[in-house]
């Protein structure tokens, strides 16, 4: 039983980022009826903006100390980040410390206008043109983009903690009653689930109970009528396309403290969510999330030891072996709609 | 000729006159020339030319004809690339068994995907396909270990249990691929006064069978089957109401493209005998994508136009350092140079992914029809000038291609 659990456990925060990332990509679809293989690279923009945040709070500059000295007997020269200076030292720490969560602040902006940028300035084009073309525009995008985080940031993973009060593990086996030390579990990861659970929740509230919302809806059922009603459908579809960014990009910055990032794990995580988006059913939000947990959850499972050695490699092909019985079996995946991508 | 209509005749001769003189058509500058470093007229890369030549025009026959886009394709190279280093291993070192076998192995697997991917079109074949690929390589990387020799790659060795010819040479090294007896990484040079010509037996071996799979995928297009496929892409519907089902057709058409891929996976080992399953990952497939728009997608020279194009900046770009750039500019003043320098610093060297990337953005925004397109453009904007000195009566032009 708490084998099982803890399996579950293990699920969620990859469980949680294929997730978000479909959400964000079966919002894309589902409003502009775009393929956007450039997502998984927002995703990797949005973690290497957690990055950028904590340099830049941790830009120094040199101050000798009086009271030390160096092995050669001068006056010690310390780092000093300009922080300490504006809010003192321990509040400075503190900022430096929670880095990644500050960081969601400043990617919202960052990603939104990058997110609009792409749309206005490329994608826009390529509504017209067969979904091959956008999937080969935004390839050859997103590999634009990895490069040039790979210019400005190495090619090398780039560690960026948790702060203090989330790292280590605590016992929750022992939270919900059951034996100790069973099923032990990082605090960042349910910090992960629990946000990514907000994000779902943000975006389906937004699309359900706003007008806003309700006109995003609209268009995506009937884009022709809504537009003949006097609404201009473009540009809440562009700002629909900013917020998935956004989603992407708010992904990747929490998911900085569980992987290091580095400038391939976008394409990375671009090819499972691609397979989430196609077995949840295309254009079905409930389905990218729901499709995103499962196959998250179904992966762990497929790396208990047990599995591994009754199947071996399961571990490495259970997503793709999913996504090939769901396609062949239902076409349109879990929850598709009809006449969505039929052909 | 060769039951050809005179236009693809004509092409065909091209294509084999420049891949015949190609040791001499890249080598244009003296070896000891400042521009040496653009001559592409080594074995290796050469090699690559025409190898990626016959993947992308396999790719071309599934994609440019029927339109269906595989995201899968390096899974078919890959495994030719295991088939024939396990006939080395197991057979002879003659490469003739080994690329037979690699087709055939990749040609049985393109089967059974192709079999399965083909139930569904458009997106929902590429991501099949990915996912098949994805699998092939991520069993080759783990599971399949023994077969595949895992992280490291297959590789021959000294106690190989070759049944036809030794296991080792007189002394003591592996021995190499060749064909009865001529060794694939023989060379001959030639020095003309500054210049030097690299003759390769294995290049021309390959040159050999890219034109027989240039030949053979000319015949493809011009033939009924050709037609068919085009007909699967323009209007699959209008074809299901003709009474004709697409999906044999298609079917062929695939696993024909995964033969090729398997005949260039073949001649790789054959060119170096190992096989890495990095080979199958899905950026390898990418690759071919891109070669194949790059060139012109749908074309019978495209593909081996782009293959050749990415393969030359993949060498020649990342080649270039700092330093070469500082010598260029020389003759600028000082600030202006350091400035160009740093500009174009991200774009060469390591950072050559990221031309590529951008050029194939912009051939896809502008010129969805690839290098071809963009030379009949050219060509078109000629003859009309000509024509307008003419004053030609008649209006009509005729469509190109």
């Amino acid at each position: 039983m708490d084998a099982i659990i803890l399996q579950i456990l293990n699920g969620l925060d990859k469980g949680s980022a294929y997730a978000l990332i479909a959400l964000g990509l079966t919002l894309i679809f589902g409003t502009l009826g775009v393929v956007n293989f450039a997502h998984g690279a927002l995703f990797m923009i949005g973690a290497f903006c957690a990055v950028t945040l904590s340099r830049i709070l941790s830009l120094s500059h040199q101050v000798i100390d009086e009271t030390r000295t160096d092995f050669l007997g001068n006056p010690l020269k310390v780092d000093v980040p300009y922080i300490y200076g504006w809010f003192g030292e321990a509040t400075g720490q503190a900022i430096i410390d929670w880095s990644v969560p500050l960081s969601l602040l400043f990617a919202i902006p960052v990603m939104i206008l990058i997110g609009v940028a792409m749309e206005r300035g490329l994608i826009k084009h390529f509504y017209k043109r067969p979904h091959a073309d956008q999937i080969l525009v935004t390839f050859g995008l997103a590999i634009v983009l990895q490069e040039i985080i790979k210019y400005y940031y190495g090619a090398n993973p780039i560690p960026t903690p948790a702060p203090e009060a989330f790292t280590g593990s605590f016992d929750f086996g022992a939270a919900i009653g059951m034996e100790a030390n069973q099923i032990i579990y990082p605090y960042w990861r349910l910090v992960y689930f629990a946000f990514a659970a907000v994000i779902i929740g943000a975006v389906f509230a937004f699309l359900q109970f706003t007008t806003f919302g309700m006109v995003v809806r609209a268009g995506m059922a009937d884009r022709e009528t809504v537009g003949l009603l006097g609404i201009n459908i473009d540009r809440r579809f562009t700002i629909m396309f900013g917020i998935a960014a956004a989603v992407a990009g708010l992904a990747g910055v929490m998911y900085t403290p569980i992987n290091s990032p580095n400038y391939h794990m976008g394409m990375d995580f671009l090819v499972l969510s691609f397979v989430v988006v196609v077995v949840g059913g295309m254009g079905s939000l409930p389905g990218a999330v729901l499709a995103g947990f499962l196959l998250g959850i179904l992966e762990s499972f497929a790396s208990m030891k047990e599995v591994i050695d009754l199947i071996p490699g399961i571990n490495q092909i259970i997503i793709y072996l999913v996504a090939i019985i769901i396609l062949l079996t239902r076409p349109r995946g879990l929850m598709g709609r009809k006449g969505v991508m039929e052909d | 000729m060769f039951g050809l209509e005179k236009k693809d005749t004509s092409l065909l001769i091209i294509v084999a006159i420049l891949t015949m003189l190609a040791p001499f058509i890249l080598n244009p500058f003296p070896a000891d020339s400042a521009m040496a470093q653009f001559n592409a007229g080594y074995p290796d890369l050469m090699q690559r030319f025409v190898i990626f030549g016959i993947f992308a025009i396999g790719f071309n026959i599934l994609f440019g004809l029927t339109g269906y886009l595989s995201f899968g394709h390096a899974a078919f190279l890959g495994v030719g690339s295991y088939s024939a280093v396990w006939m080395f291993k197991l057979l002879s070192m003659n490469v003739i068994p080994a690329i037979i076998l690699a087709v055939i192995t990749s040609g049985l697997f393109a089967l059974l995907i192709g079999f399965i991917s083909l139930r569904r079109s458009g997106i929902y074949f590429s991501i099949l396909t990915l996912a098949f690929a994805q699998m092939s390589f991520a069993l080759a990387y783990s599971v399949l270990t023994p077969i595949t020799g895992g992280e490291t790659g297959l590789q021959l060795a000294l106690d190989d249990p070759r049944i036809l010819g030794a296991a080792q040479t007189a002394t003591g090294n592996i021995p190499v691929p060749g064909l009865f007896g001529l060794e694939m990484r023989e060379t001959a040079q030639l020095v003309l006064g500054g210049w030097e010509f690299t003759f390769n037996v294995g290049y021309y071996f390959s040159a050999i069978i890219m034109l027989a799979s240039f030949y053979l995928a000319i015949r493809i297009f011009r033939s009924p089957f050709g037609m068919m496929l085009r007909a699967i892409k323009s209007n699959q519907q209008r074809l299901n109401y003709t009474g004709l089902n697409a999906r044999p057709y298609a079917l062929a058409a695939f696993v024909v493209s995964g033969m090729y891929a398997g005949l260039a996976g073949g001649l790789m080992a054959a060119m170096d005998p190992l096989a890495g399953a990095e080979r199958m990952f899905w950026t390898a497939s990418g690759e071919v994508v891109l070669m194949t728009i790059l060139g012109g997608a749908g074309t019978l020279i495209g593909p081996v136009l782009g293959a050749g194009m990415i393969k030359y900046m993949e060498n020649i770009i990342s080649k270039i350092n700092s330093d070469i750039l500082h010598g260029w500019f020389a003759f600028m003043p000082d600030g202006l140079e350091d400035f160009v320098v740093t500009i174009i610093y991200p774009f060469i060297g390591k950072g050559w992914h990221l031309t590529l990337g951008i050029i194939f953005m912009l051939v896809v925004i502008f010129l969805p029809g690839g290098l071809v397109e963009g030379g009949q453009r050219i060509g078109r904007l000629f003859r009309r000038k000509k024509k307008d000195e003419k004053s030609d009566k008649s209006s009509q032009s005729t469509p190109a291609e």
